[in-house]
């Protein structure tokens, strides 16, 4: 490792031009003519469009025009697709309504688009939208799930009888009944995944801009995958071909899943920058983020476990219900299936698994991918039904993990997933010394003595990351492959150019790409650029999600790196009249071994360039690309625990301590490793204990705002500590696992087993409010 | 936001003359009501008049056993006030638990009481207190000045210039903070005034905002104690109840920050 290579804590890059106010966001951008959009949205959760009337509004001073979406029906813009086909148990495909980029007739969530107006400035649009007459016929709504599957409930779309999208399931049913029939002990938990709204700190934005002359688009957005939302755009929504299409996704303020799907907003922005002929921005506020950004999770489950005399788990049995909203979002079929059930063993040798799963429509926003994403619900469930488990059968909840943990690799699980390597008792070993776990029981009694209901809880964690070879992810039904792609452009005076089809919004790319070029060359990371997020840079990419960007990402940058420094041995051998073999590459310069003989970098390039003297036939220059397709998920784990106190007169639940110990495989920046895991722990104690997106009966979102929906702050979280077990992940050879939604994956179990050990009653949910923990532990939840 | 015309008054009589000659004038302080509201085009005010900076409605004195904090004080010098500290450290308290740093800085206890949003935390301190109200027109008691949720005795136009304390025997806050909003999900202020009285208000808890207290008046009376609290039953009925506090739960803070504040009160 050099100062600035691999598993370097190097100071990260990009943070200069952030912390000074000089990133370039969408909204930061400004074009020559611009028009503004303003959405009108619809105040009902379930109602016919009855009459549009823009007369008064198109008269406003400053209107450019107003388009709704009969208009956007009637020139023929694709319907929003869903790009994972799920198949029911009975084989019949997932049933789906169409999903216009703005309702011509029927509007099924608070805040769907129903029309756009096109002004000079944002302000006059949001005057004249004022003055859009929009006439609604109010239906009868659903909001929740078990109301939605009633008998005789409301119906989203004719298409998707009973509301249910699809009734999928996976694993051995007879296998787990047969578990079941022999069980020494069965220990059952209902529980809710509750709904997060996920607030990246930016919100969504768009500007599009038609070049009539060229009959081309170009689309800058807030996207985590630019490249495949030019690929959606041109294949599904018949905006434009993909060479006449540019998508540049520029600094992006965050994103945790809600921008890797193409919404309503940028079609109808590209739509209306052709319509208008000048280009159209739109830069959503809060509220619409509340609105229109997918929602995450919202699952209802009912799990049990069946356990032989010995304690070990015979086999389990999940039925879970996920609300998909209104619609179905990009990815949404793929999160509560093949995100979710394939990781419903664990960390655990579980010999049977049988999980259903059933999709519901429901008139609230459409879920899908959220930090996590699948995984996190899976990890909640099961982690909670191990301590349930635990604690009903009168033994320690560590203990009762550590007999069951797989501990031969590779293990291949009832439900796809072939874990490659681990060391679960090696995170759950240091997870419990860094907490003193042998000393919690008189940590107990002292808080006590005090009147302080103190409780512990651990989580013991798996994910599948490095999303995802592209072979098995299409023979489960995805549209897409999951490689990606990488260029390596060394210029003519030595200076490295590295373009990535990943995107980093927070994850510090431009920092760790950068460290592996140092590592290999052994050149500054000063002389190292990271280009991405442009369509017309990078070739081509699959982008940032699933923490697949070192896994997948980086792993193409190696390969490309490979090939040239294949190719620069060949030239510096040549130069030094060595032979290749004897090259080595050692601080930016090519040696002779065992001689004093070298060449700088920047001499090779130049040489590459020049092309004066380059071996026989070979081509000039030095620039080389590759695709990687991974070969297996990558499995990150390891174990939180987390120790709190409870106020028994107020519920409100104060941290004592919160441990991590995670494997995830090489790390490349330790720092930005821990700032990963610091954010997704936040957002998993967020929605342990603060966050939910709540709707009323009718509904009515009761949480479109920061006034109502908790975001942790930093006082409501614990200063982490955190640590590392490590096996390299065999699967790719950086030996990287992926670190970006561990935090989020496994927190919100522990902190739950914390308060449910605290108080005594196991029956609580997400959140856990001051006010459900004060009833739960009245005995009244 | 729509257009609006802003003003900023040098004094009180200007501010009242300004708002005479808007159409829908309004006065702004630390504008944490209103101007979120402008925002979201809630509240559209033709005219904007800016209070703030007017030097007669800024600053604390205390004479004697009255401490008077004038409107246009924001919360970091109340919290910082050598006197408020001194004579009713329970006030310095408040404001060091109201809002955030940014919110302190802004916020002035004139708009806070202005605007008596049913979760806000100076509401119980003037009613718990004794406090009164003065205007450029007349002092109104505390108990007259609240009338329920978001309203006051204040007329159209009336600007308070004042908040005149009774400097007490003792007095504590204690509060529960919205987990989203960082507004009091239920607060209580308690009191021992010098003349033996005791007063306790609490906020965030009602539907009617902000309330006094009886039934723990009457037990602390008897006992400034916090045990003395412990066998009042505070009903839910009439209470606040949404998705961070149900009704009975924020009975129970009732009767929980009261003593809490008992305790701070020594």
């Amino acid at each position: 490792m050099g100062m600035e290579g691999i598993g370097a804590s190097v100071v990260r890059k990009e943070d200069k031009r952030f912390i000074t106010g000089k990133g370039r966001y969408v909204d930061d951008i400004k074009l020559l003519g611009m028009t503004y959009a303003h959405f009108i949205r619809s105040p009902h959760a379930h109602a016919k469009v009855k009459s549009i009337d823009s007369s008064a509004a198109e008269a406003m001073p400053g209107v450019v025009a107003v388009l709704t979406g009969r208009q956007i029906v009637d020139d023929k813009v694709g319907n929003l697709i869903c790009g994972w086909a799920v198949t029911s148990k009975d084989g019949s495909p997932m049933r789906m309504g169409a999903w216009p980029a703005m309702a011509p007739e029927t509007v099924r969530f608070v805040g769907q688009a129903v029309a756009v107006v096109i002004a000079e400035s944002k302000n006059l649009a949001r005057d004249a939208a004022e003055a859009v007459v929009v006439e609604y016929e109010e239906l009868p709504a659903v909001a929740d799930m078990p109301s939605a599957l009633k008998p005789g409930a409301p119906q989203l779309h004719p298409e998707a009888p009973g509301n249910v999208v699809y009734d999928w399931h996976i694993g051995d049913e007879a296998a787990v009944n047969a578990a079941f029939s022999k069980a020494a002990n069965v220990v059952s938990l209902e529980l809710t995944n509750n709904r997060l709204a996920p607030n990246a700190m930016e919100p969504r934005a768009a500007i599009a801009d038609y070049d009539a002359a060229e009959e081309h688009f170009t689309l800058y957005t807030t996207s985590q995958n630019p490249h495949v939302a030019r690929l959606v755009l041109s294949a599904f929504y018949n905006i434009a071909p993909e060479h006449k299409l540019r998508v540049i996704a520029p600094d992006v303020g965050g994103g945790f899943g809600s921008k890797i799907f193409i919404y309503p907003e940028e079609m109808v922005a590209l739509w209306a920058s052709k319509k208008v002929g000048r280009p159209v921005k739109w830069t959503g506020d809060r509220t619409e983020a509340f609105l229109t950004d997918a929602h995450g999770r919202d699952h209802i489950s009912k799990a049990e476990m069946a356990f032989d005399a010995d304690n070990k788990i015979l086999g389990l049995r999940v039925k879970t219900h996920a609300n998909f909203g209104a619609y179905m979002s990009l990815f949404s079929s793929s999160v509560p299936t093949y995100l979710y059930a394939t990781l419903l063993s664990g960390q655990y040798n579980i010999p049977a698994i049988y999980a259903e799963v059933m999709g519901v429509y429901t008139n609230t926003t459409p879920v899908d991918a959220y930090r996590g994403a699948g995984r996190p619900e899976a990890s909640y469930l099961l982690e909670r039904l191990v301590e349930t488990a635990a604690r009903q059968l009168k033994v320690d909840p560590a203990e009762l993990r550590r007999k069951n943990f797989i501990t031969q690799f590779p293990h291949q699980t009832p439900v796809i997933m072939a874990y490659d390597t681990g060391d679960f008792n090696a995170s759950l070993d240091a997870a419990m010394k860094a907490i003193d776990y042998a000393g919690f029981p008189a940590r107990k009694a002292a808080a006590k003595a005090q009147g302080k209901l103190r409780g512990i809880g651990l989580s013991c964690y798996i994910e599948a990351c490095g999303i995802a070879p592209s072979k098995a992810v299409g023979s489960l039904g995805a549209g897409v492959g999951l490689w990606e792609s990488a260029e390596i452009r060394v210029n003519p005076v030595g200076t490295i150019e590295v373009l990535t089809g990943s995107h980093s919004h927070g994850q510090g790319h431009e920092t760790t790409f950068c460290q592996l070029i140092a590592e290999r060359l052994g050149v500054p990371i000063s002389q190292v650029s990271i280009v991405h997020g442009d369509t017309d840079k990078v070739q081509f990419g699959m982008g940032t999600y699933g923490s697949r960007s070192a896994a997948v990402g980086l792993t193409a940058i190696l390969k490309a790196m490979e090939k040239v420094e294949a190719k620069a041995k060949k030239i510096a051998a040549h130069a030094l009249e060595a032979s290749e073999g004897d090259i080595i590459i050692e601080n930016g310069e090519f040696k002779v071994t065992g001689t004093d003989k070298s060449i700088a970098l920047p001499m090779v390039a130049l040489a590459a360039y020049t092309a004066h003297n380059l071996p026989d036939g070979m081509e000039p220059g030095l620039k080389e690309s590759a695709f990687y397709d991974p070969t297996n998920f990558t499995f990150p784990a390891g174990t939180y625990i987390c120790e709190l106190e409870v106020d028994q007169a107020t519920g409100k639940t104060s941290f004592v301590n919160f441990v991590a110990a995670d494997d995830f495989g090489r790390l490349i920046n330790p720092m930005i490793v821990e700032g990963q895991v610091h954010g997704g722990l936040v957002q998993g104690i967020g929605q342990a204990l603060l966050e939910h997106a709540v709707y009323d009966s009718n509904g009515q979102p009761v949480t479109a705002s920061f006034m109502d929906y908790a975001m942790p702050r930093a006082d409501d979280v614990p200063s982490f500590k955190l640590s590392h077990t490590t096996t390299l992940c065999p699967g790719n050879p950086l030996g990287v696992k992926g670190c970006g939604e561990a935090g989020a994956i496994g927190a919100s179990a522990a902190v739950i087993n914390a308060i449910t050990d605290a108080i005594g009653n196991n029956k609580l949910e997400m959140p856990a409010t001051p006010d459900r923990v004060w009833h739960a532990i009245h005995g009244n939840a | 936001m729509y257009q609006t015309t802003y003003h900023r008054a040098s004094s009180v009589d200007e501010a009242a003359a300004l708002f005479a000659k808007g159409s829908e004038a309004k006065f702004l302080a630390g504008g944490h009501t209103l101007l979120p509201v402008m925002k979201q085009r809630l509240a559209s005010p033709s005219d904007v008049i800016d209070i703030g900076k007017i030097k007669d409605l800024i600053g604390v004195q205390l004479s004697g056993d009255t401490l008077v904090i004038k409107a246009a004080t924001t919360y970091y010098d109340i919290m910082t006030n050598a006197d408020v500290q001194k004579a009713i450290p329970a006030i310095s308290y408040l404001t060091s638990v109201l809002g955030d740093p940014a919110v302190r800085h802004r916020g002035t206890i004139g708009g806070s009481i202005a605007n008596n949003d049913p979760a806000a935390d100076f509401p119980a301190a003037l009613i718990s207190l004794g406090a009164t109200v003065k205007t450029n027109k007349r002092a109104i008691t505390a108990d007259d000045f609240f009338k329920g949720l978001f309203t006051t005795a204040l007329e159209d136009g009336e600007i308070i210039t004042e908040v005149a304390f009774p400097v007490p025997e003792k007095a504590g806050y204690a509060k529960m903070r919205h987990p989203a909003s960082r507004f009091a999900l239920t607060g209580v202020f308690v009191t021992k005034t010098k003349g033996g009285d005791v007063r306790v208000a609490a906020t965030g808890a009602s539907q009617s905002g902000v309330m006094r207290v009886p039934a723990i008046e009457a037990a602390l009376k008897s006992n400034w104690s916090a045990s003395a609290i412990d066998g009042v039953t505070v009903s839910a009925s009439g209470l606040l109840s949404d998705i961070h506090g149900s009704s009975d739960y924020r009975a129970n803070l009732v009767k929980v920050m009261a003593q809490r504040a008992v305790q701070a009160a020594g």
